[in-house]
């Protein structure tokens, strides 16, 4: 049986993703608290039309999401972040 | 040292530390802006408020209108005191006509500790300019 499948043979190579690890960006560098004043920074965690990117795609941990959230809506309210926005970066 | 101090001092009575920011409406002169930062401090210090800090960030453009203007002048304040002053300090807010917006929150240690450093870093910065 594993023979038969060791000579399975492809018209083209098929291509093995190699998936980079996401890792949390707070955790690697151990940034503790989140400021909220600094909107640049912030706009890493948005999409462009402002609304806050969920964690499978930044890899942020949970902890630290939390933080993020935290900070974007404080920053939101400031009025240093739109709510509603297009075209953002 | 003086930062030992100070912790220790909060240690000891257990005060919370308070961080405010207020947007001023754009329309102020600097005179009327400065009273208003002074009534302000003077409502936290009278409610034996601790004032910490204090910024001013000055004319800044708003992510989005708020009250149907563009700008604003901001100004942070950050101090220990009482839960109860909090309130006092927003009621007074809400009161003025002049204040647009504002945000007030406990700081925990983690940003008690990012503040403190931001603003050796900034001091330091200064010195070398010098």
């Amino acid at each position: 049986m594993a023979q038969n499948e060791s000579e399975i043979r492809y018209l083209t190579p098929p291509t093995v993703e190699v998936k980079k690890k996401k890792y949390c960006r707070f955790k690697k560098n151990r940034i503790k608290y989140i400021d909220y004043k600094d909107p640049e920074f912030l706009k890493k965690f948005l999409n462009d039309q402002g609304k806050i990117l969920p964690r499978r795609i930044t890899g942020t941990s949970l902890k630290y999401q939390r933080k993020v959230a935290k900070s974007i809506k404080r920053a939101r309210h400031i009025a240093l972040l739109p709510y509603v926005t297009d075209l953002l970066k | 040292m003086r930062a030992k101090i100070i912790k220790l001092i909060t240690e000891k009575t257990m005060l919370n530390q308070y961080e405010t920011v207020f947007i001023a409406t754009p329309v102020l002169s600097e005179n009327q802006m400065k009273e208003a930062v002074q009534k302000f401090k003077k409502i936290i210090t009278e409610n034996e408020g601790d004032i910490v800090h204090e910024e001013n960030w000055g004319l800044k453009k708003l992510a989005y209108p708020i009250q149907k203007k563009s700008t604003g002048f901001y100004y942070l304040i950050e101090f220990k005191g009482e839960g109860s002053l909090v309130e006092k300090l927003e009621v007074q807010y809400r009161r003025d006509e002049r204040i647009i917006r504002f945000l007030t929150f406990r700081m925990e240690k983690f940003a008690i500790e990012y503040a403190e450093k931001k603003r050796k870093q900034k001091e330091s910065g200064k010195t070398k300019e010098e």
